[in-house]
């Protein structure tokens, strides 16, 4: 039990809840981290303290409680079912409530990291559990049974013997009365119902009938829309502006300056707020700005891409990794092969644009609803950024409309809560597609600079994959002598049994707003690594599948995935003349996955045939899902690659919306088929990002089998293989 | 600003507003109509989608003042309890990751098997690649169309 609040006053849990009919709730303290404490309301409890995950009423309605917010990948199913999986529940009789931030939650309340799942799946059973061992124990109490002879299924418990029954809500108020069992008994996952079977999203219904809330879509009485320009230069400054023909648009209610905050990046734009949308972007359309560009003009892809190529010539670079002796193996190996490989900058393109509503109310008070990922940090630091107590500062997380990354910054939340600061009105404020291609944060390209050796017999000897990029905290003083992880990540983590290598990175600056973006580093540091181990084995005269399986002696995960695709992909069945086949892998922080890929020639370009894909898990949640995520990211993965990207010139975007910033569509996009290898034992992986960083190289070792033609630069043009 | 009265799902709308104002705002702020989706307003990403007299069109390209006595239908008013087959399939199919593109995407295909009940995957590739999805959910999309297509045509 949680003792450490009787001193809160009872009436201000029921207050700040206005549930009153609620009888049981069971939560985690955030203060006691992992221990399941029980809220009992007649027993008063901190409701700051207490994270509430299960809510069973009197008339018993169950609300589970999700702390991961959705963008698409799958929390709203897969983190209620940890609860409902335990609890004896079906997600169909279940209200779940997305939670806002709150403190008492933890740090862990976001979407990122494809962590979600690696967070929650232990504490979330336990809570579960905890829960229904509190209402059987109330029931044998009520029916003066033994414990043992009750289950638990349905929302209901029963007595085996005489086949009696009471449902949870009869039930709650009992349990609460309980002790929490401090380490309840799991489920043996061989009774599982819900986890690790394919199970059906409860979002999705709503989400095709539209009625789905996503950030994009808040309303609450009063509230004025704002639309925002932004400097077209990165890093300028407001001079001044000039007002007076916006002000004359219909509708247009006020002019005002606000803050963009991104990280170290902090911009002031220039807000036109009014009663309808339309008319703010009429009315900004209108607006007359002049901005201080202070040389920031002269930035442009084209030079600042020869800096980093000049860079890597130029710059030793700090060492990221170091095993053996690189430099002299590499100098008297037999064979040696060195190459460079170059990717772009992309942006995010979430369809649902950056938006947020927020309203600042008297008493020093702050609502947000927004689409975003990471709703904990928007309590904790907007509460100090803007000196409001946390107490009084609620979040709204909505429905995200994609995230990718995008919406683990916050910079277009500060410019809500600016412009309702200073109007004391509920502001929505919407980017404009054209403000979301060319504003950023974009995630950086990352420049490789390769080298390998190889015995006489064609074994690897050495390797290094020197980076050079920019940081993504975008510091312009970087100490050159340190290393940085992000941007050096999942280099030096391969399993690849390879005794000389020396990692180094450049650091260099670029002059632009950047962000992680789905798979952060791996997504273009996988393209150089894994396309180089396969120029490797063309000089060793192997596969890339034998070239790879027979540097992997020790038992490992890559070894399984490489295997399993080999298997699945008929490695060694030959393909009709003019096709290719291509293997990668990669290893990083979100988990492991690969990809063999196959490939044939047509007219100039390339056709995909077939995807194979193998995800490494070992613990399932809701195996669709996982097809779904990889589908995804396969998707994402080839859009960075074969289109456009972001490129800059004078110092801005040059990209401005869909047109010249494509996605793939639905005539491009194969089928993936998707592996989930699950014999890894209880291990959990990351689920949202592995599928994205081994497409690309597996497309390029592939498109290399059939036509000889070794890509070393994305984007390139699938339709043109030159 | 001038007064519209448009017939948006059977029923009538009277709205007050500039007659440039794009269909896609007048839904979402004036009529409260929020599945139709605003993704970039250039009409190339398709989750604007409504249809017009039974055609398929990005609301976002237009104007309040040019629609007349047309006949709007929003995702809202695609069936009565969301049970259009192009509905039922996407849920069957699990289609959607962020869903936010898929009320679109449905209006869309709605549109694709009115004309084509019977789609081929190239009658789908080119109706449907209007409509984009940054989730990726292609491959399901069309097994979802499939699906619909024999549901209506068994």
């Amino acid at each position: 039990m949680n003792n450490n609040n009787s001193n809160i006053d009872r009436r201000n849990f029921i207050r700040l809840t206005g549930i009153t009919s609620t009888a049981f709730i069971l939560g985690l303290s955030a203060k006691a981290n992992a221990l399941v404490t029980v809220e009992n309301l007649s027993a008063a409890a901190d409701p700051f303290e207490l994270g509430a995950y299960i809510m069973i009423n009197k008339n018993g309605e169950i609300t589970l409680f999700n702390s991961k917010p959705e963008i698409g990948q799958g929390t709203f199913q897969s983190i209620p079912a940890l609860m409902a999986e335990e609890l004896e529940v079906s997600l169909d009789n279940v209200i779940i409530k997305q939670t806002g931030g709150e403190k008492k939650y933890g740090f862990m309340q976001f979407a990122g990291g494809s962590m979600s799942i690696r967070s929650e799946y232990h504490n979330l059973r336990k809570v579960g559990a905890a829960a229904r061992e509190m209402l059987l124990k109330a029931a044998s109490t009520q029916w003066n049974v033994p414990v043992t002879e009750c289950y638990a299924s349905e929302a209901t418990i029963i007595h085996r013997p005489s086949g009696k029954k009471l449902g949870y809500g009869e039930l709650a108020e009992a349990a609460s009365k309980l002790e929490v069992p401090k380490s309840p008994t799991l489920k043996d996952p061989k009774d599982f119902k819900i986890l690790g079977k394919p199970s059906a999203r409860p979002d999705i219904p709503l989400k095709v009938n539209g009625t789905a809330q996503f950030g994009i879509d808040a309303k609450v009485p009063g509230m004025v829309y704002a639309s925002i320009e932004r400097c077209p230069v990165f890093y300028s400054k407001l001079v001044s502006f000039d007002a007076t023909a916006a002000k004359k648009v219909k509708g247009v209610i006020a002019v005002e300056t606000c803050e963009r905050i991104h990280e170290i990046y902090k911009t002031t734009g220039v807000a036109v707020i009014a009663e309808t949308y339309w008319a703010a972007v009429q009315g900004r359309k209108a607006l007359i700005v002049k901005w201080d560009n202070d040389g920031h003009e002269t930035f442009n892809s084209k030079d600042f891409e020869q800096s980093l190529r000049d860079a890597a010539k130029k710059e030793t670079g700090a060492v990221a990794h170091q095993q053996g002796d690189f430099d002299h193996a590499f100098t008297t190996a037999p064979i040696k092969l060195e190459a460079f490989y170059e990717t772009p900058v992309v942006s995010h393109s979430p369809i649902e644009p950056m938006n947020c509503l927020a309203s600042y109310t008297e008493g020093n008070k702050l609502e947000i609803w927004t689409s975003t990922q990471v709703p904990g940090s928007l309590v904790t630091d907007f509460a100090k950024e803007y000196n409001i107590p946390e107490a009084n500062m609620k979040v709204h997380t909505l429905f995200n409309g994609g995230g990718f990354g995008r919406r683990l910054y916050p910079d277009y939340v500060h410019e809500a809560v600016q412009l309702t600061k200073k109007l004391r009105k509920p502001v929505k404020t919407i980017w404009t597609r054209e403000d979301d291609t060319q504003q950023g944060p974009f995630r950086p390209m990352t420049y490789s600079a390769m080298k390998g050796a190889l015995t006489a017999d064609g074994k690897a000897l050495a390797f290094q994959h020197k980076v050079i990029a920019p940081t993504l905290d975008m510091k312009k003083d970087y100490d050159k002598s340190k290393s940085d992880e992000t941007m050096t990540e999942g280099i030096s983590e391969q399993k690849y049994e390879i005794e000389h290598m020396k990692n180094l990175y450049v650091h260099h600056y670029m002059p632009a707003p950047l962000a992680a973006w789905r798979a952060v580093t791996s997504t273009t540091l996988a393209f150089s690594h894994e396309c180089f181990i396969d120029e490797m084995a063309f000089a060793a005269k192997k596969d890339g599948m034998t070239f790879r399986l027979g540097m992997l002696t020790k038992e490992s995960d890559t070894k399984n995935v490489l295997n399993k695709l080999k298997e699945v992909s008929n490695w060694d069945k030959p393909l009709p003349a003019g096709w290719g086949r291509g293997v990668a892998q990669y290893e990083f922080f979100a988990g492991q996955g690969g990809y063999v890929i196959e490939v044939s020639k047509k007219g100039l370009g390339i056709k995909i045939e077939k995807v194979y894909a193998v995800i490494d898990l070992g613990t399932v949640v809701n195996p669709d899902m996982v097809r779904a995520q990889v589908e995804g990211a396969a998707t994402m993965a080839l859009t960075a690659a074969t289109k456009n990207g972001i490129t800059f010139d004078k110092g801005k975007t040059v990209q401005s919306n869909y047109h010249n910033n494509p996605l793939v569509r639905i005539n491009e996009m194969p089928k993936v088929e998707v592996h989930i290898l699950t014999n890894g034992g209880p291990k959990i992986k990351g689920v949202g990002e592995p599928g994205l960083p081994p497409f690309a190289p597996a497309l390029c070792n592939a498109i290399f089998a059939a036509t000889g033609k070794r890509i070393r630069r994305l984007p390139f043009d699938i339709n043109k293989i030159v | 600003m001038a007064k519209y009265t448009l017939k948006i799902n059977s029923k009538k709308f009277e709205v007050d507003v500039d007659p440039n104002t794009p269909v896609l705002w007048v839904l979402r702020d004036h009529i409260n109509l929020i599945g139709t989706k605003y993704g970039c307003g250039v009409g190339s990403c398709g989750a604007c989608t409504i249809h017009l007299n039974g055609r398929a069109l990005r609301s976002c390209q237009l104007p309040v003042s040019a629609v007349g006595v047309q006949e709007i239908t929003t995702i809202e008013g695609l069936s009565e309890n969301g049970e259009h087959p192009v509905q039922k399939a996407w849920i069957e199919q699990d289609v959607a990751q962020c869903g936010y593109c898929q009320t679109g995407q449905i209006m869309t295909a709605a549109a694709l098997l009115k004309s084509k009940p019977n789609p081929t995957d190239e009658d789908i590739d080119s109706y449907m690649s209007g409509n984009i999805c940054r989730c990726g959910t292609y491959t399901r999309i069309r097994t979802a169309i499939k699906t619909a297509a024999k549901s209506t045509t068994k």
